[in-house]
């Protein structure tokens, strides 16, 4: 600013010169304008990102002041510790279980709420509503529903004559069950995000493909499906990411348990660190998760882009 | 959407409500356990015929819900207005001046996005403790804006990049207006849509934010929502009506802001997803 104001005194044609500094001025990067949010995430993000791959190389505890270096020690117990690949499967079911049955299912909610249906914003409102509240308090409200002593579904499966169930302590039901919520919890995003897509794509489309006698599945699969892609790549993304990640909902259905048979990577790695004392294997196993985290996301995204069309 | 006979329209009505009422399973039995007088054994199918407003009374009290509300609000407010400005500020030289190093930078954010904060729990936790900041709302709030940082440029990017004339720029600093003055009385107005978008989507994410919560807000005057009501429940099992009630007085604030600014939560979203 002050450049600008300098260069004109010792100009004599100022409005010719003002043209050429205004070139100028366009090509300056202004960084001090990103410096504050480029420091806070250097800060809190890349450096503890960074460093954390450093301590996977170590036996640190997480508390003592001296450690040392040991190698690809970590990263060999990595792959021999079972836990690994339950947790890893685990994982894996939640991000890919997750973000196919809210993209099937909020592409179906959005496919019936594009038609001309009536109470179509209450049906909306009521959709997304568990997506603005906690996942940690989601976790609770299921737990009222599935818990063995006095949970709703046990009273509902004693009204019918059966057996009651313990549905959050089975291991092969339990990690479904924490697949099921976080489907219930956020199908109202995909749902949202589909129904925009639906409504962007022109009529005259469809009206083309009436005239020429295509059937209603033929015109789903060769024109909503093709123009739909830019959202399924968000969605998927989103999904993907937000499912790898699992957390919260972890804790308060399941704790995890029982024994390790629920975790995610994000609450083994809490329970290492923070129960265990093992920061150097817990630092390992959040550069697994990175990485993972990292390849999926990114063959997804670039598998959908590849798709995309030209509407 | 072509058109579909009467019965057929009825139907659909009649599914979509179905679907709708399946939703809302959760939230009533929410409703009927937080309202049961204790030691009332019913199944949580059933309404409560008595009930027992004190379990809110005690869920309030025992939990220390007010000072949990005040701290989940402070931190939700004070995120939310540095990534504003900060988050505005940083997107408007990554959209508008396309230099080598801007190119970079803009990279950088974006593939931060992808990193998910929580990886780098071990260090990031250490670094907290080594600078003084363990249970204090600053760390939650700093941790919060960093982790929200790249959405909310590369959302206010796309934005300007889309909408802003670049003109206005080039009218306003013949004018003789400096870079600051240009930014905050010119484009930032203009910003005003966007910047609905990223307030809906980052206060939802902070105010309900427990994985930086519980690692770093653990004494009892720092404690938000979640952390408080994940103690609560740890300590109160066996006592579930009570704890359900902690949990409704929780989601309220937020569940009373979507009702009135559904419109912004469900527009910004729809929008942000197509133009992205």
């Amino acid at each position: 600013m002050s450049e600008i104001s300098k260069r004109t005194e010792n100009n004599p044609a100022p409005v010719e010169k003002k043209r050429l500094n205004l070139k100028k001025v366009f090509t300056t990067s202004l960084w001090w304008m990103y410096l504050p949010a480029l420091i806070i995430v250097c800060f809190f993000i890349v450096y503890p990102f960074l460093d954390g791959i450093r301590i996977s190389f170590t036996n640190w505890n997480g508390f003592s002041q001296t450690y040392s270096y040991i190698g690809f020690d970590q990263y060999k117990r990595m792959l021999f510790d079972s836990n690994t690949w339950l947790i890893v499967k685990n994982t894996l079911l939640y991000g890919l279980g997750s973000t196919i049955l809210q993209n099937v299912i909020g592409l179906m909610y959005a496919l019936l709420l594009n038609q001309s249906i009536r109470m179509k914003s209450v049906v909306r409102t009521i959709i997304y509503l568990p997506v603005i509240i906690s996942p940690l308090i989601m976790g609770y409200i299921w737990y009222f529903f599935f818990s063995y002593q006095g949970g709703a579904l046990n009273d509902v499966l004693q009204v019918l004559g059966f057996d009651k169930v313990n549905a959050l302590g089975n291991p092969s039901v339990n990690t479904w069950l924490i697949v099921f919520v976080n489907t219930y919890q956020f199908v109202g995003i995909a749902m949202i995000i589909y129904l925009a897509g639906l409504q962007s794509i022109s009529k005259d489309y469809y009206e083309a493909a009436q005239i020429d006698g295509a059937t209603p599945f033929q015109r789903f699969k060769n024109i909503t499906l093709p123009l739909l892609i830019p959202s399924i790549t968000i969605n998927m993304v989103l999904n993907i990411i937000g499912g790898l990640k699992l957390f919260d909902v972890i804790i308060s259905l399941t704790n995890g348990g029982p024994g390790n048979a629920s975790q995610s990577m994000s609450t083994f790695m809490y329970s290492l660190y923070f129960d265990k004392q093992d920061a150097g294997y817990a630092a390992t196993q959040g550069v697994l998760m990175a990485v993972i985290i990292l390849i999926l996301s990114l063959s997804a995204l670039i598998y959908f882009r590849s798709k995309e069309v030209e509407a | 959407m072509d058109y579909i006979s009467k019965s057929k329209k009825r139907s659909l009505t009649v599914l979509a409500l179905v679907i709708s009422l399946l939703h809302a399973v959760p939230f009533y039995i929410l409703i009927t356990t937080a309202l049961k007088v204790r030691g009332d054994y019913s199944s949580k199918w059933v309404f409560p015929t008595e009930w027992d407003l004190g379990n809110f009374a005690d869920a309030w009290n025992e939990a220390n819900m007010g000072n949990a509300l005040i701290n989940s609000g402070i931190i939700t407010f004070c995120a939310a207005i540095l990534l504003i400005v900060f988050g505005s500020m940083a997107a408007y030289p990554l959209a508008r001046r396309q230099t080598k190093l801007n190119k970079y930078v803009y990279f950088l954010f974006i593939a931060i996005m992808v990193i998910p904060p929580l990886t780098a729990l071990v260090p990031l936790y250490q670094l907290v403790v080594d600078i003084g900041l363990m249970n204090t709302r600053t760390v939650a709030v700093l941790n919060n804006v960093a982790s929200f940082m790249p959405l909310t440029i590369f959302l206010y990017a796309g934005f300007i990049r889309s909408t802003i004339p670049k003109e206005l720029e080039e009218a306003a600093r013949i004018d003789g207006a400096s870079t600051i003055g240009i930014f905050f009385k010119i484009i930032f107005p203009l910003l005003k849509p966007i910047t609905a978008t990223v307030l809906i989507i980052c206060c939802v994410y902070i105010w309900n934010d427990y994985q930086f919560a519980i690692f770093f807000l653990q004494s009892d005057e720092v404690k938000t929502l979640t952390v408080t009501i994940s103690s609560f429940f740890g300590e109160n099992a066996n006592n579930l009506n009570m704890v359900a009630s902690a949990a409704i007085i929780a989601m309220l604030p937020m569940v009373i802001l979507f009702l009135f600014l559904q419109k912004f939560f469900i527009e910004g979203l729809a929008s942000g997803s197509v133009k992205g």
